[in-house]
């Protein structure tokens, strides 16, 4: 029995699994069901704080009202969600068309040489750049050499740069992905680049495209650092429609911002509501996403 | 045929070849009877000195063919010797390949692809291809028959052209009940004559195939094989095939391509003999060949 180190000592007739074996897997499968749990944990006791805090403040008058430091009953955050849903069209409008096309150059059309390297290289870099820098970029080109003002377009303006080059990145990963024989069979029909592109390489890559701008978009409209620096306002003084891109603007991370920063706990509380509102409108623009992207992906099949 | 006789031939296909030259080592023009199945008289494609490359790496070498219209031209040889490398050469699928080069000459019907002003999607359209592993587009059968014509803009009834595409291609009878269903929901050997039919939807002149059976189970590939003799009729089919009794089934020419290793080590794909396929099966000129063939070597 001592030399007996090779593993089917047993009955060669029974399946069942050894025992080290069946222990080995579910310490791993335990370990990877804890990482899991931490993510899911902390987010869910975030929520339910939030919720715990927020939801009494939360009713019709909370978004339509403006801010408030006076009167908790009579605060709201219409300027700051009206700025949002703005900056989300804006950002949305902007940011598809030019990230996605400069993904389908760098992979289908751009030649393969070391500027393009270098490009590519750096786009990857920028997404990694902090967001204050981009805020930054945007008071000096967007407020400052364009004279847009501290302005609705130039906040949605430095918002797209921010984010473009996540877009671009996944964008370009979801084409990456496509099959190089859809390619070929394209192109040995006939069609041109930009037919076989346009035709067969987007329908595919569309669903990854989508998931792309939806992580970019969230990530736009959860800033503050870099509207702030635009130079946004907790309100919008003047009595101006949402679109009205030349205006001054806010956005509810900043009046999230401002409420947090209150000395006192009541409006800290409706910090919380802001947060629920925010939360709000990002699911409802993943959803409008995913619903998208799942038609897309449907066509692809 | 041996390689230099290739190029007496190439004077014999012109036929009013008043001057020729006594030094050749090809009977003179006279000699060779005007249906000698040997003679390429209406070649689709004259290739002349087809050097390709992959960066600095060179391939393929001192390539010279001239490949017969309405037969069908197999490519065989052990692999990694450039069959599919040379394949591509004939409709600039090379232009795809980062790095790959193309020198020499490649006259369509006495047209140099390789010429300045060629635009290789003008290539393509005459010149279809069909791939390796079946890849019939993410949409429906129809979709993926009209794709090609309806982006040469085909003008006719799509409906009629579906059909005669597929029937074309020996699939109709299987498919026409499920037009509007996913190309992909098909067998593999189903798939294979979508793609066949996408090609011949666009009415090209030529249609390559680049082992077109090597996915394929015998049934499939009998199939195919049928097709393929049913479309000599209308188009010039060059295959590429590791399948020998493949080449010796189907086809009227074969080219046995081989690698050149040279004392340090570097190999690059070569014609070794190109000939009527009896020929090559039966009494192939170079030893290689016939080692080749008897299975003696690769």
């Amino acid at each position: 029995m001592a030399t007996t180190t090779t593993a089917p000592t047993t009955d060669r007739a029974t399946f069942e699994q050894p025992k080290h074996r069946a222990r080995r897997e579910l310490r791993i499968r335990l370990g990877l069901q804890a990482a899991t749990l931490v993510g899911v944990v902390v987010l869910a006791v975030l929520l339910v704080r939030v919720l715990a805090v927020g939801l009494e403040f939360l009713d019709w008058g909370f978004l339509t009202s403006l801010p408030s430091r006076i009167d908790p009953s009579q605060a709201g955050v219409s300027p700051g969600l009206t700025g949002t849903l703005s900056l989300m069209l804006i950002v949305a409008i902007g940011s598809f068309p030019l990230g996605i096309g400069a993904a389908l150059y760098l992979e289908e059309f751009a030649p393969k040489n070391r500027l393009t390297n270098l490009i590519e290289t750096n786009i990857a870099n920028l997404a990694g750049v902090p967001s204050v820098v981009y805020g930054l970029l945007g008071a000096g080109l967007f407020v400052g050499i364009l004279d847009l003002g501290r302005s609705l377009l130039a906040g949605g303006l430095t918002l797209i740069l921010l984010i473009l080059p996540v877009i671009i990145v996944t964008s370009r990963e979801a084409i990456k992905a496509v099959p190089n024989a859809l390619r070929e069979g394209g192109l040995g029909l006939g069609a041109t680049r930009w037919q076989t592109t346009y035709k067969l390489l987007l329908p595919q890559a569309l669903p990854g495209m989508i998931t792309g701008a939806i992580l970019g978009l969230s990530r736009a409209i959860g800033e503050a650092a870099p509207i702030l620096v635009v130079g946004a306002t907790s309100a919008r003084f003047r009595n101006s429609s949402p679109l009205d891109l030349l205006e001054q603007f806010s956005a509810l991370p900043i009046n999230i911002y401002n409420y947090t920063f209150d000395p006192d706990p009541t409006f800290q509380a409706i910090a919380a509501s802001a947060i629920i509102v925010l939360l709000g409108a990002l699911l409802l623009m993943n959803g409008i996403a995913i619903y998208f992207r799942n038609r897309a992906s449907k066509g692809v099949r | 045929m041996t390689l230099s006789d290739e190029h007496a031939n190439e004077v014999n296909g012109m036929q009013q070849s008043t001057t020729t030259d006594p030094g050749l080592a090809a009977p003179p023009a006279t000699a060779t009877a005007p249906d000698d199945p040997t003679v390429v008289t209406e070649p689709v494609f004259e290739l002349q000195d087809v050097n390709v490359y992959y960066g600095d790496f060179l391939a393929v070498r001192d390539v010279g063919l001239r490949i017969p219209s309405n037969e069908i031209t197999a490519l065989i040889g052990p692999s990694g010797c450039g069959k599919s490398t040379l394949l591509r050469t004939l409709n600039r699928m090379h232009d795809l390949t980062h790095g790959a080069r193309v020198e020499g000459e490649v006259r369509y019907h006495g047209h140099n692809i390789y010429g300045p002003n060629v635009d290789p999607v003008e290539v393509r359209r005459r010149i279809g291809m069909v791939f390796q592993k079946p890849n019939p587009f993410p949409k429906s059968i129809y979709d993926n028959v009209t794709f090609g014509a309806k982006i040469i803009g085909y003008k006719g009834d799509l409906d009629e052209l579906v059909e005669r595409s597929l029937r074309g291609a020996a699939l109709w009878d299987e498919v026409k009940d499920k037009l509007h269903e996913s190309g992909l929901s098909l067998s593999g050997g189903q798939q294979q004559r979508l793609c066949i039919a996408r090609a011949i939807a666009t009415e090209p002149d030529v249609i390559l195939m680049d082992e077109p059976c090597s996915a394929l189970d015998p049934i499939a590939t009998l199939r195919i094989e049928e097709l393929m003799r049913d479309l000599r009729k209308d188009y010039s089919i060059v295959i590429v095939t590791h399948n020998m009794q493949q080449a010796a089934r189907v086809s009227d020419r074969t080219a046995f391509l081989s690698l050149d290793v040279k004392e340090d080590g570097v190999r690059t794909g070569i014609v070794v003999e190109y000939d009527t396929t009896d020929k090559i099966f039966t009494d192939a000129s170079d030893e290689r060949t016939e080692a080749y063939i008897t299975g003696r070597f690769g």
